[in-house]
């Protein structure tokens, strides 16, 4: 037998949190490094997949199946394709940076102050976090993948609620009952969505006698396994529903924009650009291959929505007055283009929204983690309290301007690619979708120039002018995010090469192919 | 009746009065009903304690007895479960009284656990602070002193403590080990008294706030003797309908296999009208023991007023003597019936988890919350017991024993929260907990999560049982109502999670008492079973399943 390295990549995390959690109170200090070497050697197996993984060969790679629960029919299944890859590589790679950005984020505050900050917690929750998206990733059993996208938002909740920003407009008071309401609608939204796809996984337990993804997409796919078309319409809509709260599509999002806007920076990175990827993954590996026809009849719908997402969330973040929930919406525009590009079935479409996560997390990262810096420095989230700071810290403006530029998908960098994959996947099968979804690119360089300009740009405001740029841990979290957002943008390759193969056999699944130039039809 | 049948009456009732040497000796199958026969006969022992041993020695004298007692019970049932009797060598003993079969020894060994670790949180005597140099535990020092009296202050004065809680509790036990194994409708109404009685005692005898403790256990003595009322007309109108108190011959009536009339019951033998009220009846009085909506109108003041322990143990091991013998009820006397009684179980298992889980979200109290928490599971166990399928069975079983568990745990951690009037019950006395005692709060953060279901603790897998079970016998809407239910559960949960984590601590709020290993030992066994059956439930859910075949 091999050696498992998919459970390895899991496991590593989960023991290193629970390593974490038992560094004695006094060293913090100890906690906080262990957690950091912990998450780089998840890093490191990471790699190892990407390296071991042939997009060429076999769907599913790396394969691990033990028996669990035998009374349910649920397995132990592990397995990766091209998607998933790409995607606990861009969680292990996030995480490093996420624990350095939050180094100082859950010290003990000055005495005197009641808060309660408990060091090793934050960083064990942020690798147990990452221990259960790694294993959302790579489980091919629907049950356990179930269990692993329920039981995140127990670490999830608590690091959103226990730890906020150090200083705030409104006093202490009020911050915490801004944290834990953000906290409680974060956990009611995915623990309602979670419920209801519970219901669905029982449903198709009852259809199909067990939870393999494999097997049932298999019997799906060669007439076996009939489902009648009504049921398997309420089993899409009872999984659709819980990936649509996770990642977040309109109308379901409002709990975005409290979550990120009261977590700290780190958190809020960890939010959108890891943990609600699982959502968007998961339309793409479960909704697609276990449902196909009803994916196939819920499209118009979805696109509808998504559409709704891009443009709603890019309006609403040109009137933010708050830096952090300026960057929720603008992630909800943003996912609101990954989902599009998933349910508009083309290659390019679902090629472009998995770059788009890649990219959208990286990007994400980028710029909410300069902002958490900015926002650490003047104990503010509101714009207007900025101004001019281009002047007093120069490195930290740039590379705020820079994270600012890929959100709006500047040609060059990374998410330009995806996005323009994206909007010409749609095209191809839904022209005034794909047209109508171009005003969101629009709407994106005017928050994202705005912002900018409010903030960096004019006189130098007061309380900014002595204002300290970048330390070097600070640089050392921004500039690798900075060069692999240029990296991509100028050569997308690695991974599309790695995604290609996997997206056409998701396209396979729901039996669509590409849709035919026009020019090469009318011949 | 016709005077026929009244002179037959007669004549038979003379034949029988013939030579006295007929009549057989009952044959009893003491190997096969010992782990009962050892739980009485130490109650027994109990009471002679009490009654010779020096007041200074009872404590230990009763809490050794109980132990050994419910322990050897325990282990006398992992005996006949591995020589078989629970698969293979099922049977009806003592005459046809009793049954024991799959599901009858896993309940008993459920109950027995759980009473072990109830038991443990009786013995508790760290948490109060000591009474003029004696340790007390949760019950009044002299249960016939009038409150605030001064003979009882005399008796606290004394040291006195009512060790009589250990002898009751072991009575209680021994009538739930009979209840779900009884197989005719009269052991069944007096195992049904058995565990009553004591409990409805227990529930009088809280050392502090003994008024409400009172005031809860007259609520419940009366509610439960209408109850009990109900049941037993139930029995009478049953024995009726079929001419048989024994489970095995009424099902057969029900069935139309068997048709000898009995001369005496000609005018009422196969009276539709009586098995369908005797059923409704008999249902009632169960379902006002497992407190599913509408008969759940006791639980909360009854949980609030009764002393903690007593709670954490009556909510647990009674549910699962309970849901056993409703069970066999439904599974083996009214198979026949199922195309009645299904759609009224629906309707009461929808109402019970909707009910439940909605009143629970305006508790103020913490005991109060638990009580309606576990009216919404009563609604969860019914959605499986509902399913009418072996696995209906199984999953029913698996989720008695996850829950019995979590649910003395978390009544085990109300008992360390205390300010100076005794335990801290009200929830607002329970901000920022998580601050000051981190580890406790966690724990009890662990059985909220299980209460709610969440994936890696056993109350997801016992959710995921039943549902799963319910959905196979064709009950799917009842598991949307299950998941909406438990939705909105989850967020009452979640606001005392809250509270405890994200809340600032009051200045004046209440400490939390250091344990001695009795009560850290039913809390640690609590955290273990709710993980443990979370994250490798295959086993228990093996055993579960091997159980889950009615002997009749």
């Amino acid at each position: 037998m091999s050696f498992p390295l998919l459970t390895a990549t899991a496991a590593l995390p989960a023991i290193g949190a629970v390593a974490t959690a038992a560094v004695p109170a006094a060293r913090r200090n100890a906690a906080k490094s262990l957690a950091l070497l912990v998450s780089l050697a998840t890093l490191a197996l990471a790699i190892a997949i990407l390296v071991r993984f042939d997009p060429d060969g076999d769907r599913y790679q790396l394969t691990e199946s033990h028996s669990w629960i035998k009374e349910f029919g649920v397995r132990y299944e592990l397995g990766v394709d091209g998607i998933a890859v790409v995607l606990i590589a861009l969680t292990a790679l996030l995480i490093p940076f996420i624990i350095l950005a939050g180094w100082h984020d859950a010290d003990p505050l000055e005495t005197g102050s009641k808060r309660w900050r408990p060091t090793q917690g934050f960083f064990a929750l942020i690798l147990a976090v990452e221990a259960m998206v790694i294993i959302s990733f790579e489980a091919t059993d629907v049950f356990l993948f179930y269990i692993f996208f329920e039981a995140m938002l127990i670490p999830m909740y608590f690091l959103i609620g226990g730890f906020g920003d150090r200083a705030h407009q409104h006093g202490e008071e009020t911050a915490s009952t801004q944290r834990s309401y953000a906290a409680v609608k974060f956990l009611l939204y995915n623990l309602v969505g979670g419920l209801i796809m519970l219901a669905a996984v029982i449903g198709l337990y009852v259809v199909a006698g067990n939870f393999s993804l494999t097997e049932i997409a298999e019997a799906r796919a060669n007439g076996t396994l009939d489902m009648a078309t009504n049921t398997e319409r309420w089993l899409f809509l009872g999984f659709f529903f819980a990936f649509a709260v996770k990642a977040p599509l309109w109308p379901l999002h409002t709990w975005l924009p409290n979550a990120m806007g009261e977590a700290t920076a780190p958190v809020a990175v960890l939010i959108t650009a890891v943990v609600d990827k699982v959502g968007t993954f998961a339309m793409l590996r479960f909704c697609l291959q276990l449902f196909p026809e009803a994916s196939k009849w819920a499209t118009p719908a979805i696109l509808v929505l998504a559409l709704i997402s891009i443009i709603y969330g890019a309006l609403l973040a040109v009137g933010q007055r708050d830096i952090k929930r300026l960057v929720a919406y603008a992630s909800i525009s943003h996912f609101g283009f990954i989902i599009m590009g998933i349910f508009a079935m083309t290659s390019q479409g679902q090629s472009g929204a998995t770059l788009y996560m890649v990219n959208h997390g990286i990007s994400t990262a980028a710029l909410m983690l300069v902002a958490g810096f900015l926002i650490s420095r003047r104990g503010s989230r509101l714009i207007a309290d900025y101004g001019g700071v281009q002047k007093v810290a120069p490195v930290l403006a740039g590379t705020f301007l820079i994270g600012g530029l890929a959100t709006l998908s500047l040609p060059g960098l990374a998410p330009f690619v995806s996005e323009f994959l994206v909007l010409v996947g749609t095209f191809a099968r839904y022209p005034v979708i794909g047209i109508i979804a171009t005003l969101g690119i629009v709407l994106a360089a005017l928050y994202t120039l705005v912002l900018y300009q409010r903030t960096m740009t004019g006189p130098v405001k007061p309380e900014v002018s002595a204002m300290p740029d970048l330390r070097v841990r600070e640089l050392l979290v921004v500039a690798p995010l900075i060069v692999l957002l240029i990296f991509l943008g100028v050569y997308p390759k690695p991974v599309t090469d790695i995604v290609n193969p996997a997206v056409q056999q998701t396209l396979s699944d729901v039996h669509e192919k590409d849709p035919k130039p026009e020019v090469e039809a009318a011949k | 009746m016709s005077a026929s049948a009244v002179h037959s009456l007669w004549t038979t009732a003379a034949a029988a009065a013939d030579p006295i040497a007929k009549i057989d000796a009952p044959k009893i199958e003491y190997g096969q009903l010992s782990p009962t026969l050892i739980v009485v006969g130490a109650a027994i022992v109990g009471v002679l304690v009490e009654a010779f041993v020096p007041r200074k020695h009872r404590y230990y004298a009763q809490l050794f007895v109980s132990v050994v007692a419910l322990v050897a019970g325990f282990a006398a049932v992992v005996a006949l479960a591995a020589d078989g009797y629970g698969t293979t060598k099922a049977g009806i003993v003592a005459m046809g009284a009793i049954a024991v079969d799959g599901p009858a020894l896993f309940l008993q060994g459920t109950i027995l656990l759980a009473s072990l670790v109830g038991l443990f949180t009786f013995a508790e005597r760290r948490l109060d602070p000591e009474a003029h140099g004696n340790r007390v535990d949760s019950f009044a020092a002299q249960a016939a002193s009038v409150p605030g009296s001064d003979s009882e202050k005399a008796a606290v004065k004394a040291g006195f403590t009512t060790t009589e809680v250990f002898p009751l509790l072991l009575f209680a036990v021994a009538g739930m080990l009979i209840f779900p194994a009884a197989n005719d409708l009269l052991t069944f109404f007096i195992a049904l008294e058995v565990l009553s009685l004591p409990l409805y005692l227990l529930c009088a005898l809280a050392r502090r706030k003994r008024l409400m403790s009172q005031e809860a256990a007259v609520k419940y003595f009366l509610l439960g003797a209408f109850a009990s009322a109900f049941t037993l007309f139930g029995i009478a109108l049953l024995y009726g309908y079929a001419g048989s108190v024994s489970y095995a011959t009424i099902a057969q009536v029900v069935d139309g296999t068997v048709k000898n009339v009995d001369p005496a019951l000609a005018d009422t033998m196969g009276n539709d009208a009586l098995l369908l009220i005797g059923t409704a009846m008999i249902v009632m009085g169960l379902l006002f023991k497992v407190g599913a909506v509408p008969f759940h109108m006791w639980t909360p003041d009854v949980y609030q007023g009764a002393p903690t322990p007593v709670t954490g143990f009556m909510a647990a091991a009674t549910k699962v003597a309970a849901f056993g013998a409703l069970l066999r009820i439904l599974y083996v006397v009214l198979p026949g019936l199922r195309w009645d009684w299904r759609p009224v179980m629906w309707g009461v298992a929808v109402v019970t988890m909707l009910g439940g889980a909605i009143v629970a979200i305006t508790q103020t109290d913490i005991k109060r919350l638990l009580a309606y928490s576990s009216i919404a599971h009563a609604g969860f166990i019914l959605a499986g017991v509902i399913a009418t399928t072996p696995d209906g069975v199984s999953s029913v079983l698996f989720y008695l024993a996850a829950y019995s568990f979590v649910t003395i745990g978390a009544f085990a951690v109300v008992t360390l929260v205390r300010d100076a009037g005794g335990e801290a019950t009200h929830l607002s006395k329970w901000a920022g907990l998580g601050r000051r005692s981190p580890l406790v709060a966690a724990v009890f953060a662990v059985f909220l999560l299980a209460f709610a279901g969440i994936p890696l603790t056993s109350g997801f897998t016992g959710k995921f049982a039943v549902f799963s079970a319910a959905a196979e016998g064709g009950a799917a809407p009842l598991v949307v109502v299950g998941v909406i239910s438990s939705a909105i559960a989850a967020f009452f949960y979640i606001r005392v999670i809250v509270l405890m984590f994200f809340s600032e601590p009051r200045p004046e709020g209440p400490t939390v008492a250091v344990p001695s290993p009795l009560t850290t030992a039913a809390i640690g066994m609590g955290v273990v079973v709710t993980l443990v059956l979370g994250v490798a439930p295959q086993y228990f859910l093996d055993l579960a399943n091997q159980a889950g075949v009615f002997v009749r």
